[in-house]
């Protein structure tokens, strides 16, 4: 096409391309917030990755598999399920301030 | 029946005698289409069945899906489109009815999908013989539909469809109509083309889409709100009214292209349907204008001459492109016009034939406007015979004199005189 | 700590917190891998993928209609083999029970009568929840929803039983509370040629009525109690899965009192009517019993 297109030739169907946050920082959904005691945490007592189930378990993948796991509070929604599931109850949702 | 003929010269055609099915067949094999997803339906099976045989003998190097109804025909032609192949299927009445959904769907996501429809009547009650509702029912949806009087001009317009659908400036799917039964099963000899020429005037798709292609990731088609996102360094993105309004600026737009590519096949092929919108029988001194589509325009092609014959001074218009609809060509076309006979093969229920109240719309505005006359005739494939068109057009010449105006519908070719006091009623009661 | 560490899904999409759909589509996406495309009827999955111009994922989803899930998916792969892609791509659908059982269970039998090589996933939170929890023919009897008050008539479809009578060569249950064994049916699956089936149960909190954080624990409850049997038929071959296999002991099974007193939405079951759930455990594991002895 050698003729400039016109506006409406500019839109066809309606397409999306892959962005995080799409939802916004859906981390503002909750007040509280998971913290992890790391004296209780598993990989940090054994230096070593191992456990992990606040990774596996979480629906938002907002969980690193580090050591310590890190959580985005930015998108952790604070359903708690990284609270439940977690095997020595090493982490508690509290109430976080949020700026 | 196949004849291998030199044709005016050119060694490469070949000229077979065709059902207007197996035309459109054909011309899906020409047009290399990818994939076709179809479910039989009178009078339509056919043209798939045709297809099958193809694919099974080599001829045809397509994905033909057999699907478990239409509504899901229109959905794998959607999906097939979407994921970057050229694709195409046929219908008719009810089935055309069932793919409804999706036919807004292929539109809005801008998918040049062909669509073969050999008409055919709705039910209630059952039929399966032609008339033109099917056709005219789904005209707002966003479709280019396009009319076809012989079974060489259903070959003819495949191949132009393909062409006009797929291009960039349009980019929409597109409906070729074909009357049941009077077409659809009746042979006509058809000229098919070099499959070399057919490759040269119609190119592989270039896609807007195409999921197949890994590289890119895409979500087609999500939720749309009503607003335009803006997310700033990531970009925007418009909302459902600005999709909607390409849509209908380039439904517009493609007036332009289907006369481009009529022309540019007519250049190649030497063969024209008209303008490519409309074909103009003998009006240039007619004091009638007899207007219709498909099988009614060419019934009314052997009216024409009787009536010349006879001495009135008789044209007809037979509209080939009905959407996107062609007002300003046609407010052109009749604005000199006195009488024009409008014949309609359906009903906008409530209302009156479809090619009448549109054509009265597109008038609108003219100083002097032509006194229209419109007919119901040949629903449900009631026979329209060349009386039939005559005694429309001298009952519009009387009602002309008195100048009066009617919106309400006036049947030619009703049987009623021939119901001995049929009474629902009394239908099932012994006599 | 078997799975893949990449992440198929952004963070930051619209599923509610403690969603078990959310969870199943994350550890179904680390099983396909980037190869994939997926198709999504209306649904809540829909939503989770985002509004105009900007989705969540890393693959691409073409979002199709309620009824044509099974259909889409066909004309997916019919086009990838018109362009002799299909071995390289997964083609996989993604659809609620609504879009499997009820409206979508034509286009799905038709794709899979067809011997179409793709997964089906259906992912069952028992209601039409994307339109407020409406009853679906996947909802179990009693169960409350906003078009059942009183509780919901009529059985509970199922469907992991309709598409093994198809032929098919892979059928499968699984849940998102043991996300291990869904990663491994979802890579047996990528693994088979022709149609596969995989039906993911999913408690939805706000659907339910519980506290999200106990999204994983009430569907633990479900396998536990033999209400939901975690199993594969792979080529007609009846495999109970290893989280299921020691519930074959009807003494192992925690009580079904336990999993219906978790959930508001069987608030209109009395004691009387739990029999009825009883029976139901106790026939479907008979029916297990018998199927693992013919092996």
């Amino acid at each position: 096409m050698t003729d400039t297109k016109k506006d409406y030739q500019k839109i066809l169907g309606s397409v999306q391309k892959p962005v995080k946050g799409e939802a916004g920082k859906t981390g503002t959904w909750s007040a509280k917030k998971p913290i992890i005691d790391l004296d209780k945490c598993i990989p940090v007592k054994s230096g070593k990755p191992s456990c992990y189930n606040c990774w596996l378990f979480c629906p938002e993948a907002v969980i690193s598999r580090t050591i310590p796991p890190e959580i985005d509070l930015d998108y952790c929604k604070g359903c708690g399920i990284c609270m439940e599931e977690c095997p020595v109850k090493a982490i508690t949702m509290e109430e976080v301030k949020i700026e | 029946m196949t004849q291998t003929l030199p044709i005016n010269g050119n060694a490469q055609q070949k000229m077979m005698i065709l059902t207007g099915n197996h035309a459109a067949a054909y011309a899906f094999k020409q047009a290399r289409v990818g994939v076709v997803s179809a479910y039989p339906i009178t009078p339509q099976s056919p043209v798939v069945e045709k297809i099958a045989e193809f694919i099974d003998n080599g001829e045809m190097n397509t994905k033909f899906v057999k699907v478990e109804s239409e509504h899901s025909a229109l959905a794998v032609c959607c999906a097939a489109s979407a994921t970057g192949s050229r694709v195409g299927t046929a219908t008719a009445s009810h089935g055309l009815m069932l793919m409804y959904e999706m036919l807004p769907w292929a539109a809005g996501n801008r998918l040049p999908i062909i669509i073969n429809l050999a008409t055919r009547s709705l039910g209630a009650p059952w039929s399966v013989w032609t008339d033109h509702s099917d056709f005219i029912t789904i005209r707002d949806v966003g479709w280019i539909q396009l009319m076809c009087e012989t079974n060489q001009e259903i070959y003819d317009t495949n191949i132009q469809a393909f062409k006009i659908a797929e291009d960039p400036r349009v980019f929409i799917p597109t409906i070729v109509g074909y009357d049941g039964y009077i077409l659809s099963h009746t042979m006509m000899p058809v000229i098919l083309e070099n499959q070399e020429h057919i490759d040269n005037f119609l190119p592989p798709l270039k896609h807007h889409i195409n999921l197949s292609d890994l590289s890119t990731i895409k979500g087609i088609d999500p939720v749309t709100t009503p607003h335009v996102r803006d997310r700033g360094q990531e970009g925007t993105a418009p909302g459902y009214f600005e999709y909607r309004y390409a849509l209908q600026k380039a439904l517009e737009n493609s007036i332009d292209i289907i006369k481009e590519v009529h022309d540019e096949f007519a250049e190649k092929f030497g063969r024209s349907y008209g303008n490519g919108i409309y074909k103009a029988i003998q009006i240039d001194d007619a004091d009638v204008t007899v207007y219709a589509m498909g099988s009614i325009a060419s019934q009314a092609r052997v009216a024409i001459k009787k009536m010349r014959k006879d001495g009135l001074k008789v044209g007809l218009v037979s509209l080939k492109t009905f959407r996107p609809y062609p007002a300003d060509i046609l407010k052109d076309l009749f604005k000199d016009k006195r009488l024009i006979v409008i014949f309609d093969r359906d009903i906008g229920y409530g209302y009156e034939g479809v090619l009448s109240y549109e054509l009265k719309s597109a008038l609108y505005g003219l100083k002097n406007s032509p006194y229209i006359k419109g007919f119901i005739v040949g629903l449900g494939g009631r026979d329209v015979k060349t009386e039939d068109i005559i005694q429309g057009v001298q009952k519009a010449i009387e009602q002309e004199k008195t100048g009066i105006i009617s919106h309400t519908t006036e049947f030619i070719g009703l049987r009623l005189n021939e119901l001995k006091n049929y009474d629902e009623e009394e239908f099932y009661k012994e006599a | 700590m078997d799975l893949p560490e990449e992440e198929f899904i952004y963070p930051g999409t619209r599923a509610c917190a403690g969603c078990s759909m959310a969870l199943i589509y994350r550890i179904a996406l680390k099983a396909l891998g980037s190869n994939t495309i997926i198709t999504v009827p209306a649904s809540c999955l829909t939503v989770l993928h985002g509004m105009q111009g900007f989705c969540t994922t890393k693959v691409s989803v073409l979002h199709t209609p309620f009824a044509t899930t099974g259909a889409s998916a066909s004309g997916i792969l019919a086009s990838l083999e018109d362009k002799g892609l299909a071995e390289d791509i997964n083609v996989v659908a993604f659809a609620g029970d609504g879009g499997t059982v009820d409206i979508g269970i034509q286009a799905l039998s038709g794709a899979v009568e067809r011997g179409t090589d793709f997964i089906f996933a259906c992912y069952d939170n028992e209601a039409y929840m994307n339109t407020g929890v409406q009853r679906s023919g996947s909802t179990p009897p009693g169960v409350f929803t906003t078009t059942t008050p009183g509780g919901k008539t009529g059985y509970k479809k199922n469907m992991a039983k309709i598409l093994e009578a198809h032929g098919i060569p892979y059928v499968a249950t699984a849940i998102s509370s043991y996300p291990l064994d869904l990663y491994e049916k979802f890579q047996t699956a990528k693994e088979i040629y022709g149609p596969k089936y995989i039906h993911i149960l999913a408690p939805c909190p706000p659907g339910w009525g519980y506290d999200p954080k106990d999204s994983i624990e009430i569907g633990r409850l479900a396998v536990q109690t033999g209400f939901w049997p975690l199993y594969e038929v792979n080529e007609g071959k009846f495999i109970l899965s290893k989280d299921s296999k020691r519930f074959l002991d009807a003494s192992k099974r925690k009580p079904i009192e336990d999993y219906i007193k978790s959930q508001k939405r069987f608030k209109n079951v009395k004691t009387k009517d739990i029999v009825q759930y009883k029976d139901y455990i106790k026939a479907l594991w008979a029916e297990i019993e018998q199927r693992i002895e013919k092996e």
